[in-house]
Formats: C-alpha cells, sequence, structure tokens
C-alpha cells in the first residue's frame, strides 16, 4: 500500500468546498447535479448539487429523516432518482444496476450492518474481491491453474487488506460471532476490497464508544491516505464530523441547507436551528 | 484455504482411492449377491435420490430459495431421456456397448433440456422472493405434469412403458460422484462465494458487486440439469413413467430431504435422501405404523435440531485423517517476511 506522505493545502473551490490543492485540476470523483427523488408524492430529496475531489472525506449531516440515507442509496442506485445526474469519475450512473456501479468504483457500507454472518471473515473479504479473480464457472469446477492462481493471490490480498485493521488473525471466524466493533470494521474491509475510488459510510460509528470513534477517526484518515480514496460519510457524531471531514454538507428535510467547512458549518445558524430549533421570541 | 494446490490435490486423490473403494466393494457384493436383487434396487433409488437431493441443495441451500418444481425438472429429464432411448439405438464401438453410450447421451440431453427450462423458467421467476418463487415453481412443476399427460410423445395420461432397465450401480454411482464433485467445486470458489452471499444477503452482495440474475441463475441451471439427469436415472430404474411419478409430492419429498439433512451442507443431503429412502422400505412389515413414523422423525429433528442434521457442516475424510493424526489445519496466515506499513507508521505520528 502507497502511502502520500505530505498533503497539499486546502484551496476554496466553486463547489463551496475546502479541496486539496493537488485535486483541483483532476476531475471529480464524484459529481451530483440537481439530484431528487420522489417517493409517490413525497418529496425525498430535492436539488442535491455536490462534488467530491479524489481524496477528499466529506461528511453528510443531518436531523434523522433528513435524506441522508436516500442519498446513498440514490448514489448506488438502490432507489433509480428521479430527477438529475449522478457522475462518477466522469460517467453517467442513470440506469445502471448496483452491481455495476460498485465496479465503476464506489463500495458502501450499511448503516444496519450487512455482512454475510454464516460465511468466515476471510470469505466475506474474498466476496468484495470476487471482481478482481478473473476466472470462469469451468475453470473453478476443473480447478485449471488459473483458479489456483487467483485463489492464491486473493487469499493474501484479503489478508493484507484485514491487517488493516489488525483482524488478520480472526480470518476463519465466522462474520456473525464478531464483536459489533469488529463487524463494522470488516464491513469497511469487504468494501474497500472491491478497489473502490470512493468509499461511503453510512453510520461508522454508531454505537461505538468515544475512544472507539477516535480510533475510527485515524481509521478514516488513513484509508484515505493509503488506499489514495474519496471518502463520503453520514454521521451523527459531530466530533468525528469535525474532526475528520474537509467539507461538509448539511442536509434538512432532504434539501441542502449548508455546505462548508467544518468550521463555517458549526457556526451557521441555519444548521444550529435545524439541529436544535429556533430560539421562541 | 481454497487456494492451496498441494492441500486439494492430496485431498483429490485421498476421496478418489475412497471412492474407487466403495464402488469396487459394492460391486464384488452385487455379484457374489451378497447385496440381493432387492437390495440392490434400494440402493439404486438412494443414488437416484441422492443426485436429485444434492442437486436441490444448490438452489436451497447455497442459494437460499425455495424452489417447488424440482420434480418438474426430473419430469423433464426423465422423459427426455427415456424418450432417446426408446426410439433410436446405437451399434456396439469395439468393447464399449452402445446401449450404454445412449444411455450416457441420452441422460445427458436430459439434463440439458432440464437446464434450458431452468433458465426458461428462472429469469422471469427469480425476480420474485421467498413464497412468490415457491408459488411460481410450483406451478411449474404441475405445468410440466399436465403437458405430459395431454401430449402424445409421453403417452399421455397411459404412461410410457417399454423403457430398457439401464440404471445399474455403476451409472447411479457416476452421477453422484459428478453431482457432488460439481456442486463441492462450485461452491469453494468464487462463482459458490457469489451464489451463497445471495442467500447471506442480497443487497450487499450487490453492493459488493455481485451480480444477482446472473448468479441466481447459474444455480438455478446446474440444479435443474442435475434434476434432470437424476429423472432420467429414475426412469430408466422402474421403467415405465407416468405423469404422476412426478407430482409435487416428488418436489416436497426432496425439500424435506435438503432441510433434514441441513440447508447447504451435501453431506447432510446424502445422509438425508438414504435414511429417507431406506426408512420406509424397512418400515414396510409395520405398513399401518410407516407414515406415522416418518412423519415423526421429520418432527423431532425439526424441533431438536432445526438448522438439519448437519447444519452446514461437511463430512471429510481430509479433516477424519487430520483429527487422528493431530495434525494442525492449514489456517490462511500472511506470510513470515510479509511487512506492512505498521511500525512507519507510528514513527511517524
Amino acid at each position: 500500500m502507497n502511502r502520500k506522505p505530505e498533503r497539499s493545502p486546502l484551496v476554496p473551490v466553486p463547489s463551496g468546498f475546502l479541496m486539496r490543492e493537488e485535486d483541483v485540476d483532476k476531475t471529480p470523483v464524484l459529481e451530483i447535479r440537481h439530484l431528487g427523488v420522489d417517493f409517490g408524492g413525497l418529496v425525498a430529496v430535492e436539488d442535491f448539487n455536490m462534488a467530491l475531489g479524489r481524496t477528499e472525506i466529506a461528511g453528510l449531516i443531518g436531523p434523522n429523516g433528513a435524506g441522508k440515507t436516500t442519498v446513498f442509496n440514490l448514489l448506488t442506485n438502490e432507489i433509480e432518482p428521479t430527477r438529475g445526474i449522478i457522475m462518477i469519475d466522469g460517467y453517467d450512473t442513470r440506469g445502471k444496476k448496483p452491481y455495476e456501479i460498485c465496479r465503476m468504483g464506489v463500495a458502501r457500507t450499511f448503516q444496519n450492518i450487512r455482512l454475510f454472518k454464516n460465511m468466515t471473515v476471510l470469505e466475506n473479504v474474498k466476496i468484495g474481491l470476487h471482481n478482481e479473480m478473473k476466472y470462469s464457472i469451468g475453470e473453478a469446477v476443473f480447478r485449471l491453474p488459473r483458479y489456483f492462481d487467483n485463489e492464491e493471490v486473493s487469499d493474501l490480498r484479503a489478508l493484507e487488506l484485514l491487517s488493516f485493521f489488525n483482524m488478520q488473525d480472526m480470518a476463519e471466524w465466522k462474520a456473525g460471532s464478531l464483536p459489533y466493533g469488529a463487524q463494522r470494521r470488516l464491513e469497511i474491509v469487504r468494501a474497500l476490497a472491491t478497489n473502490p475510488s470512493l468509499l461511503l459510510l453510512d453510520e461508522p460509528a454508531a454505537g461505538m464508544n468515544p475512544s472507539e470513534t477516535l480510533e475510527l477517526m485515524k481509521n478514516i484518515r488513513r484509508i484515505r491516505d493509503e488506499f489514495s480514496i474519496a471518502v463520503l460519510l453520514i454521521e451523527h457524531d459531530m466530533n468525528l464530523v469535525m474532526g475528520v471531514c474537509d467539507g461538509i454538507v448539511v442536509l434538512n428535510y432532504g434539501k441542502i441547507i449548508a455546505k462548508g467547512s467544518p468550521e463555517d458549518i458549526m457556526s451557521d445558524p441555519v444548521v444550529i436551528e435545524a439541529y436544535l430549533g429556533k430560539a421562541d421570541q | 484455504m481454497s487456494g492451496n494446490r498441494r492441500a486439494y490435490f492430496k485431498r483429490t486423490l485421498l476421496n478418489t482411492c475412497l471412492c474407487l473403494a466403495f464402488f469396487v466393494t459394492v460391486n464384488y457384493m452385487i455379484g457374489a449377491r451378497i447385496l440381493n436383487r432387492y437390495y440392490t434396487n434400494i440402493l439404486n433409488l438412494v443414488l437416484i435420490y441422492v443426485v436429485a437431493a444434492v442437486s436441490l441443495n444448490l438452489t436451497c441451500g447455497y442459494l437460499g430459495q425455495l424452489p417447488l418444481g424440482h420434480a418438474g425438472f426430473m419430469s423433464l429429464g426423465g422423459y427426455t431421456a427415456a424418450i432417446i432411448t426408446t426410439r433410436f439405438s446405437i451399434p456396439d464401438i469395439g468393447p464399449i456397448p452402445g446401449q450404454a453410450v445412449l444411455f450416457f447421451l441420452a441422460t445427458v440431453a436430459g439434463g440439458i433440456v432440464a437446464m434450458i427450462a431452468g433458465v426458461l423458467i428462472g429469469l422471469p421467476a427469480l425476480r420474485l422472493k421467498g413464497d412468490y418463487l415457491a408459488i411460481i415453481t410450483l406451478a411449474f412443476g404441475e405445468i410440466i405434469r399436465v403437458l405430459v399427460q395431454n401430449i402424445k410423445i409421453t403417452g399421455g395420461a397411459m404412461g410410457m412403458g417399454g423403457i430398457g432397465k439401464y440404471t445399474n450401480f455403476s451409472w447411479g454411482f457416476f452421477w453422484t460422484v459428478m453431482v457432488v464433485a460439481f456442486t463441492f467445486l462450485l461452491v469453494n470458489s468464487r462463482h459458490g462465494r457469489a451464489i451463497k452471499s445471495v442467500r447471506e444477503d442480497e443487497i450487499a452482495a450487490e453492493s459488493v458487486g455481485i451480480n444477482l440474475t446472473y448468479y441466481k441463475i447459474v444455480a438455478f441451471a446446474g440444479a435443474a440439469f442435475f434434476a434432470g439427469v437424476s429423472g432420467s436415472l429414475f426412469a430408466h430404474h422402474i421403467c415405465y413413467l407416468e405423469p404422476g411419478n412426478f407430482g409435487y409430492n416428488m418436489s416436497i419429498e426432496m425439500l424435506v430431504m435438503v432441510v433434514l439433512g441441513g440447508l447447504g451442507s451435501i453431506s447432510g443431503s446424502i445422509i438425508a435422501a438414504t435414511v429417507l429412502t431406506i426408512v420406509p422400505e424397512v418400515l414396510q412389515t409395520f405398513a399401518t405404523w410407516k407414515m406415522i413414523i416418518y412423519s415423526l422423525l421429520l418432527v423431532v429433528v425439526m424441533i431438536f435440531k432445526p438448522s438439519g442434521l448437519m447444519g452446514d457442516f461437511e463430512l471429510s475424510a481430509a479433516r477424519l485423517i487430520r483429527k487422528i493424526f493431530r495434525r494442525k489445519e492449514d489456517v490462511p496466515q500472511l506470510p513470515e517476511n510479509y511487512t506492512e506499513g505498521e511500525e512507519t507508521d507510528e514513527q511517524e505520528t
């Protein structure tokens, strides 16, 4: 895993974010324009715009029911958008199936952990490596050399990925028997195994204590640095969001109400109103 | 570790030897009349049901769907093969008897017809889940039954006689080995993992790049092929086919074998198919109590071991030998000299 030793300074860009200088001239990994979705008559997300640089960590926050997870589901096309365009690496995702979106370089975790519980930790990661392995059903059933070559490489790769979170010794455990925190980490490892350029984390710190959250914060930065990928995360833990994100988008009732650096967001009266309500006067 | 060549070749060698030993022993026993014709018949029936149950385990246990039309595929395979063997004949090629070649080709053809039907029914049906899929496949099985009843080539409701008794222990054993090897080798590959991931969590599987429809069709087609094969073996075992042979009762019977043996366990399916074929025969003498004991067995197993006799555990000769010689299991590990950025990481921060 290559590390990027030095990070370039943050510079403001038209989307309202601060972006790493090195990312400015590159196409954004994710570009969303006027995204919207209706459920029957209910407008769940309306006019959602954002862009995400190659190695940026962005946060998506907002009160409960604001439409954050819906945005994630739209990004992976689990829900088809009614309006607007999503571009990943400059390619339109319209009409693509979720597994095709994954192959385009978007990996995600889920709010309520979705692991393959009855399979081992190693198998979970190797399912993430599914599309990295190249051998046909015939080659598998007749155990031709390509089967062994691919399996050997992916075994090592899976263990290497697990060692990122120091979980290589749990490789033979059943995924469902892991402690809660390890299950969350395994879900991230499985997502990373698909070789994404954009990682979507849906409430990664849910149910974690402060020290675990701190650890997670460090890990999210490490993921960005070592894999050189962009991370978009939904989170309610403000310490984590403010500590790790380069840019933040605040969503309420399906609309973006604020956008900017953590400092701006923290002092934005609109955001404070959305979270705490208006002072009676 | 699935990618370990040496372990794989050792295991394969061991299993091949065991299979050969079993085959030779039983064949000798049949030849020496230690197993009389009655027992041989039961043995053949056991093997036929093993082929059907193991193939159903692919869709039911590994893919995690609930298909109730397995008998429909068996019916298609059985009738196709029977039509071929009754209409055509192949002359002997040197030492190879033409009749055996014909039976093999007919069985494969039966399997392929069932597989095509499996893909055709699978394309629309696999968009549905659970109960809905169960009902569609149930309807499919009934359609096949009624179709067979009403067309001429299958003999209609009168049934179809004059089928040669080609199924013997060798053929049954050959196809059993085929279906077990196919299922085992498929399941322990990236394709099999993809199939299992569909069972575990469809949304998560799709989010890591698994093409759900493709793998559902693959599992469905594979299961249908071997169901067709077992149908062909069945046809050439009882020598007389009538549409009622492959009613939905048979589908349910197959399902019972798979669930009782353990969803996702090949050895479980084999054991359950064996037990559930032999028990009714043994209980023949207590005819009145037969069904009660049979049903009671199911109730008891489901209460005390709802995951089936074997759960998802597999019997393994290699593991047994390792246990006897107290050798360690080869757990996948990173190489000794493997270095990661860990140490340098801490120095920097």
